[in-house]
């Protein structure tokens, strides 16, 4: 089977380490070889396959070694639960620096290395929430991942990036192999959430792959620093991202996103209660104006 | 191949040797690719043509040739004008590199002048650590009594922040918490290198009086503070001193490379040399008032000037030419009391006979030009108090208010009717011009002499003679050592330029029989 490079993105917090690091132990469990590579300063992409605090990262060791060309890959790479291989790109901590750079770095330093050149079936970028600079679009670069998944929720923020994100990737896609691959609904338990996502993916010419209910198992794994597949095989939750697993196994619809208007958002946001008809009329106006108005309608 | 141990050939004469002529054309016909020489000659035609001039202003994207340099560059000069002041660049090895190359190749000098040699994972991490250690290494290893930091675009691009990144190392005892560490932050994808100059005088300003004004009071040293901007000609720092001396009053030249870009051969090399002391900088706030040599030019100096001085620092052009440097010198007698000195009397009194002996000769004689404002603007002036017409006039880093104050110069001249101002253009914006409307001479510095190549290309008759006036000179030796500013400048100026056009007269009637009717002993 063909190496199968994916990407994971959605909003800042939506669950997409913890999402990714399921479904790759889903996928593992499944009998297939496969890497993650987090690209995220944070470096927590990789804590629930190796029961570890935070991985050592490789722009972390650069630093310690002098130069990126003085490490070995076998000092980045790490071996978790069912022989999943990890890697963070690691960076500085806020404030200072270009953590975007340290994303190009590591991942030019995973592909010198022949990081990819192993037996794997896929590699999977956990990629930091919001992508700001072009650092952050490197792992969709030529050559590298070619199917997009984005974690979103039925809330509107987490819409709205997901919705961003499909504007990126059309940048990307008209020159390169990069396609969006559906959306993973990470459920916040929001009002007909399911419905809501199907009908986002389908105006941005996708589909929801899969819907994933809210189990408070997945904390109670967390805290012990494990997957839900490994901390409770028999949980309703693991099997949920079993199917998630065999869903992206068989998945084929890779397009072109067609991201929507901001008008359609909010109609959509409209349509299932989450937003109000926008009053014209409000707009610039303080709290005392608007009770002074009040007072005199 | 055919070198020879004992006589080694330089690319001119070797490259005429028939063996090197045929290696060329075969490289040039089997592997670049070449188009056939009227295709080449067609293109070249439509590039010295009024329509390509027309889409080559057009230009949006693209520079060529810039008719400037960047930031820290200007940055590093500063830095050198002061006593035992080590240049530092935060930011990569190769930008330093290439300041210090392009210095040498300038003053054929050497420069002393240090990075802290950013590589992957400062730009990642940024960079705090090469700051500390490149501090406490700088310090130990070289000895200044000031470092004076600046950035390339890498630390620029990711937001290092120098303030912090400086007073951290401090505080961790890399290097003394008294140890002066003047900076300025000078991303070079703005400004020019005269911005990174003004940029790091002013974080010299900064470091030395900013918190230091209690004590202070203007005018209770008595001396007069004078500003010089980006400079490179070395005269024009002794002639600023001579000047000052000869009329007896007290300066403080503030910042003054003359000394270490000029060193003499007497078998030891000095690191460090003259320069601005720090006593002097310190004590800036106590002149009488900042004069600014290159007002355009030192926008950030002035206003610091103004507001935490309390300078009037009163509105001066560049001390060029005739009448600019009597306004110079008027304004330094006013504020000081002291009348302008005989000596100086009698020096304008030459220039003025010097100007009158080739007025003959200049008058009505068509020059184009281009370099930094003040430069610019100064030398506009003086060719119209030469009689001389400026036809187009370049500057790529001067803003709209720079063109209206000499357009408004040109239009009260007869000589400057016909002069066009352009900002924001390179150099091949400038050749373009060199074609459609051609003057007589071009001075600018030694990149405009591709342009006289593809000028002369199209014909003698189209050929635009350059004169090297301006920064960099890399192709004539010790013009850096000339003076441009005073009388003693214009002198200069008035020397080169009279002399280029004689030459010029005398290559066009050499022909022997054909057009040497003129080929005057006298002229």
């Amino acid at each position: 089977m063909a190496l199968r490079q994916c990407a994971i993105y959605g909003k800042g917090g939506i669950g997409k380490s913890t999402t990714t690091q399921n479904l790759v132990a889903a996928l593992a469990e499944l009998g297939k070889k496969v890497m993650i590579v987090g690209c995220d300063p944070k470096a927590d992409s990789t804590r629930l396959i190796l029961h570890s605090k935070a991985q050592n990262t490789i722009m972390e060791m650069a630093a310690e070694a002098g130069t990126v060309e003085d490490l070995e890959l076998e000092d980045v790479l790490k071996t978790g639960y069912g022989d999943i291989k990890c890697v963070e790109s690691g960076g500085p901590e806020p404030g200072v620096g270009c953590a975007g750079r340290g994303v190009i770095t590591a991942i030019n330093f995973l592909e010198e290395e022949g990081a990819y050149e192993e037996d794997l079936d896929f590699v999977f970028y956990d990629v930091l929430g919001d992508v700001v600079c072009g650092g952050f679009a490197m792992p969709i670069r030529e050559n590298k991942a070619q199917e997009i998944y984005i974690v979103c929720s039925g809330e509107m923020m987490a819409m709205y990036a997901a919705n961003n994100i499909g504007k990126g990737i059309v940048k990307y896609a008209h020159s390169g192999g990069v396609r969006l691959a559906g959306l993973i609904c990470n459920s916040r338990n929001t009002a007909r959430e399911d419905e809501l996502i199907m009908e986002l993916a389908r105006q941005m010419g996708t589909h929801m792959i899969h819907f994933v209910p809210r189990d408070n198992v997945v904390q109670r794994a967390e805290i012990r620093r494990m997957t839900v597949i490994e901390y409770d095989p028999t949980a309703k939750q693991a099997d949920e991202y079993r199917t998630l697993a065999k869903k992206i196994v068989d998945n084929t619809n890779f397009v072109i996103p067609t991201p929507i208007t901001m008008d359609a958002l909010e109609d959509l946001l409209m349509d299932f209660g989450l937003m109000d008809e926008e009053d014209e009329s409000v707009v610039g106006k303080t709290a005392a104006e608007l009770a002074a108005e009040a007072a005199t309608a | 191949m055919s070198q020879n141990a004992e006589n080694i050939k330089p690319s001119y004469p070797l490259f005429r040797d028939d063996e090197y002529k045929a290696n060329l054309a075969n490289k040039q016909n089997n592997f670049e690719e070449k188009h056939e020489a009227g295709k080449i000659q067609e293109i070249f035609d439509w590039t010295t043509t009024e329509e390509y001039q027309k889409i080559n202003f057009e230009r949006e994207a693209l520079t060529v040739n810039p008719a400037k340099a960047c930031q820290p560059l200007g940055a590093v000069l500063c830095a050198l004008g002061f006593e035992k002041t080590l240049p530092y660049v935060h930011g990569s090895q190769g930008c330093v590199a290439y300041f210090r190359t392009y210095f040498n190749r300038h003053f054929k000098e050497p420069c002393a002048c240090v990075s802290d040699s950013m590589t992957e994972d400062a730009a990642v991490f940024g960079g705090q650590k090469n700051m500390k250690d490149g501090l406490e290494n700088a310090k130990a290893l070289y000895k200044p009594e000031m470092i004076a930091v600046s950035t390339t675009c890498m630390a620029e691009v990711i937001g290092d922040d120098l303030n912090a990144f400086i007073g951290n190392a401090k505080k961790e005892g890399f290097v003394e918490m008294d140890f002066p560490t003047p900076f300025a932050h000078t991303p070079s994808f703005v400004g020019s290198h005269t911005t990174g100059w003004d940029n790091m005088f002013e974080g010299i300003q900064r470091y030395f009086t900013l918190n230091e004004m209690e004590d202070k009071k203007v005018g209770s040293n008595g001396k007069i503070n004078i500003v010089p901007g980006f400079e490179t000609y070395l005269g024009n720092y002794r002639v600023m001193r001579r000047m000052m001396e000869e009329m007896g009053v007290e300066y403080s030249l503030l910042s003054d490379p003359s000394e270490v870009m000029d060193t003499p051969a007497d078998g030891q090399f000095r690191m460090y040399a003259g320069g601005t002391s720090l006593e002097e900088m310190k004590d800036t706030p106590n002149a009488i008032d900042t004069l600014l040599l290159q007002p355009w030019q030192l926008v950030k100096t002035k206003k610091f000037a103004q507001t935490t001085w309390k300078h009037e620092v009163p509105a001066l052009n560049i001390p060029m030419g005739l009448e600019w440097t009597d306004a110079f010198l008027m304004k330094v007698s006013e504020l000081t009391g002291k009348p302008v000195s005989a000596s100086l009397e009698k020096e304008r009194g030459r220039l003025v006979d010097m100007m009158t002996d080739s007025h003959a000769w200049l008058h009505g004689k068509r020059f184009a030009l281009y370099g930094d404002a003040d430069y610019v603007m100064g030398m506009t002036k003086f060719l119209l108090e030469l009689g001389a017409e400026p036809t187009d006039i370049l500057c790529n880093h001067a803003n709209k208010r720079w063109k209206k104050a000499i357009e408004t110069m040109l239009a009260e001249s007869p000589y400057g009717k016909n002069a066009q101002v352009h900002i924001g253009c390179d150099l091949w914006h400038f050749r373009s011009l060199m074609f459609t409307n051609k003057p007589d001479f071009m001075i600018g510095n030694s990149y405009g002499k591709f342009i006289e190549r593809d000028t002369k290309y199209k014909g003698e008759e189209f050929q635009v003679p350059l004169i090297r006036i301006g920064f960099p000179i890399f192709d004539r030796h010790h013009l850096h050592r000339m003076t441009t500013l005073g009388y003693e400048g214009a002198m200069y100026i008035l020397t080169t330029l009279v002399n280029s056009i004689l030459e010029q007269l005398d290559k066009e009637t050499m022909g022997m029989g054909t057009t040497d009717y003129n080929y005057d002993l006298v002229r």
